[in-house]
């Protein structure tokens, strides 16, 4: 019963998302053909009566001379089997075949920055707001607070200046170096790395700060808490008080935090992507929107929401898992 | 008061911020001659010096004068959008829990269900079907609030929700005041911290997202609004030709206010809640 009203919530996302894309590009006057057609006519090639009539017969093609309605039907139909329709700039190709060649490099970007980002922030605030940390300690972690102002965008270009333009030790931007060949060697494989560092470490402190805060604010609620207290007069060492009683209490409400949190995630790191030039999905929508290539862009747009909608009720079916006392509230 | 600003740290800093920022865009707008803000006015590619403090870039702007203009840009997008967004989920989330019932079920069903959509790529579907030649300030701040009324309603209706079953509500039930007047003589006024935080989160998301859509190109492509300046640069491969001052700049501006906005808010959840001061 829970599952089923969870996936139900995901469709009623997925519909509603795909339902705004479809609409919105419809109520304004831009027609996605034509534009890219008139973009490739100003490149020459062929004149203004013949775009009309290329106009006309793609419209064709992609059924956009049929009734709105069936359109739609067609379009909600397609995106539910993750058709999202081909690509206008690189032509055969499907918009899903543009993800699928591209996602890997952002799937590792994010799995990899968000864990780390997860578990430092986490630890870090727990220290700043556990009463036993030195006091230096409780400040330096406090600190790390305010990297809640700073997006990742930001931190990036800051650290290509600093690190890879300044002191030169890392590269500026690219999945590689400029004339290596891809190809699964230890050479190789240690270049990616290398261009990864940068993209990384802006992502990990980009998202630290809201980790911090909130897991310090729930730090502070818990060492008030009588199961605490209790723990403590038993006589636990507090390294079990701490790690047992305080951060898995407090951890909860984070990991419910993070399912909510992973639409800004995936957004930060497809920018940071392009600001690297990274060719993960975030590269892929830049070019499609300098090409006016719209199937492309709102193919993504949906791909990444029907991700992040199947992730949330993921971890929200996980969270049993986690918490004992919501399992026995559902048996 | 000076007491309070003591204690409130991130308020203090986060004030003192953005007023360091008013100064330097009033400043700025008194001084500067708008047209070096645009193309082709100055010497281009020329770093930092005392004549062009910031440097110019490649199409010949002077960068000093793009930042107070971007900053200037940045502000009004997030004011308007800002207010937009809070003005809309006080109205709504005040209908939704006073009036409770059918209304309430529907408007928290839609804001559950926008939640999970991430907006940027919402805001990148609609930026990218605007006709850019059309885009202006104003569009960017419409684009920006459209999907992001949501959180504030949830945060206000739960806020009000809370209010309607304490207890001076009721007396002044009993004491015969009609629901308008209870909505704006009891509940409103003890509302305030809540709308000042949301209000100040709205900008800052508002600002937030601007600059993102700025980033990758979905800006008005001739202003100099920060995310503009910085996508440029990028488009030029600035850090690859030397140029580091074109997107240094605009991003330690960006830093500031946000830094500004997040303090803020910071200091105003603490006067809103206050169980999450820190007991030291």
């Amino acid at each position: 019963m829970f599952v089923l009203k969870r996936l139900l919530f995901v469709l009623l996302v997925v519909w509603s998302a795909s339902t705004i894309t479809f609409f919105i590009p419809r109520i304004s006057d831009i027609n996605p053909i034509r534009e890219r057609f008139a973009e490739l006519a100003r490149l020459g090639g062929f004149s203004a009566g013949e775009l009309e009539k290329i106009v006309e017969s793609y419209s064709k093609a992609f059924g956009l001379d049929k009734p709105l309605m069936q359109q739609y039907f067609d379009y909600i139909g397609g995106v539910m089997t993750l058709d999202f329709g081909v690509s206008l700039n690189k032509f055969p190709k499907t918009v899903l075949m543009l993800i699928a060649e591209s996602i890997p490099w952002t799937i590792g970007l994010i799995l990899v920055t968000t864990i780390l980002s997860f578990v430092i922030g986490n630890l870090v605030g727990a220290l700043a707001a556990w009463p036993l940390s030195p006091r230096w300690v409780r400040g330096i972690s406090t600190s790390f607070i305010l990297f809640q102002g700073v997006p990742p965008v930001l931190l990036a270009i800051l650290l290509i200046f600093f690190v890879a333009f300044k002191l030169n030790i890392l590269p500026i931007a690219g999945a590689y170096s400029i004339g290596t060949v891809p190809d699964f060697t230890f050479e190789f494989i240690l270049d990616v790395l290398r261009h990864q560092v940068l993209p990384g470490i802006a992502l990990i402190f980009g998202s630290l700060g809201t980790w911090v805060l909130s897991m310090r604010g729930m730090g502070i609620t818990i060492q008030g808490e009588d199961y605490v207290v209790f723990a403590e007069h038993k006589g636990l060492s507090s390294y079990t008080i701490f790690k047992d009683y305080y951060l898995r209490n407090a951890m909860l409400p984070q990991v419910t935090a993070l399912a909510l949190a992973l639409g800004n995630v995936i957004t930060s790191a497809i920018v940071v992507e392009t600001i690297f030039g990274l060719p993960g999905l975030g590269f892929v929508l830049i070019t499609a929107i300098r090409s006016n290539d719209f199937l492309v862009i709102y193919g993504i747009v949906l791909f990444i929401t029907i991700a992040v909608a199947v992730l949330m009720a993921l971890v929200e079916l996980l969270y049993p898992l986690l918490d004992p006392r919501v399992r026995q509230g559902q048996e | 008061m000076i007491n309070y600003f003591k204690r409130n740290i991130s308020l203090t800093i986060g004030l003192g911020l953005l007023i360091f920022l008013i100064l330097f865009t009033v400043h700025g707008l008194l001084t500067i001659e708008f047209k070096q803000a645009y193309p082709l006015a100055v010497r281009p590619k020329q770093p930092p010096s005392l004549k062009y403090l910031f440097g110019t870039d490649f199409f010949g702007r002077d960068l000093y004068t793009a930042m107070v203009v971007g900053v200037w840009q940045t502000a009004i997008i997030g004011l308007l959008a800002g207010a937009a967004g809070t003005i809309i989920g006080i109205v709504l989330g005040f209908i939704s829990a006073y009036f409770s019932g059918l209304v309430d079920a529907a408007i928290k069903f839609i804001c559950q269900i926008l939640t999970p959509i991430p907006a940027f790529l919402i805001q990148v579907v609609i930026a990218s079907s605007i006709d850019k030649r059309d885009v202006t300030i104003i569009t960017m701040a419409v684009v920006v609030f459209l999907l992001s009324w949501m959180a504030p309603t949830l945060v206000i209706r739960s806020q009000v929700l809370s209010m309607r079953e304490r207890q001076f509500v009721a007396v002044a039930k009993l004491s015969g005041m009609n629901s308008l007047e209870i909505i704006f003589k009891e509940i409103f006024p003890n509302l305030l911290p809540f709308i000042a935080a949301a209000f100040v989160a709205q900008v800052f998301q508002a600002v937030f997202a601007s600059f993102y859509l700025a980033v990758i190109g979905l800006g008005p492509l001739r202003e100099p609004l920060l995310g503009n300046t910085i996508w440029a640069a990028q488009s030029q491969s600035a850090f690859f030709n030397g140029w580091w001052w074109w997107p240094v700049g605009p991003s330690l501006a960006m830093i500031l206010i946000l830094g500004s906005l997040a303090l803020i808010n910071m200091g105003l959840d603490e006067m809103a809640n206050p169980r999450i001061r820190n007991k030291e």
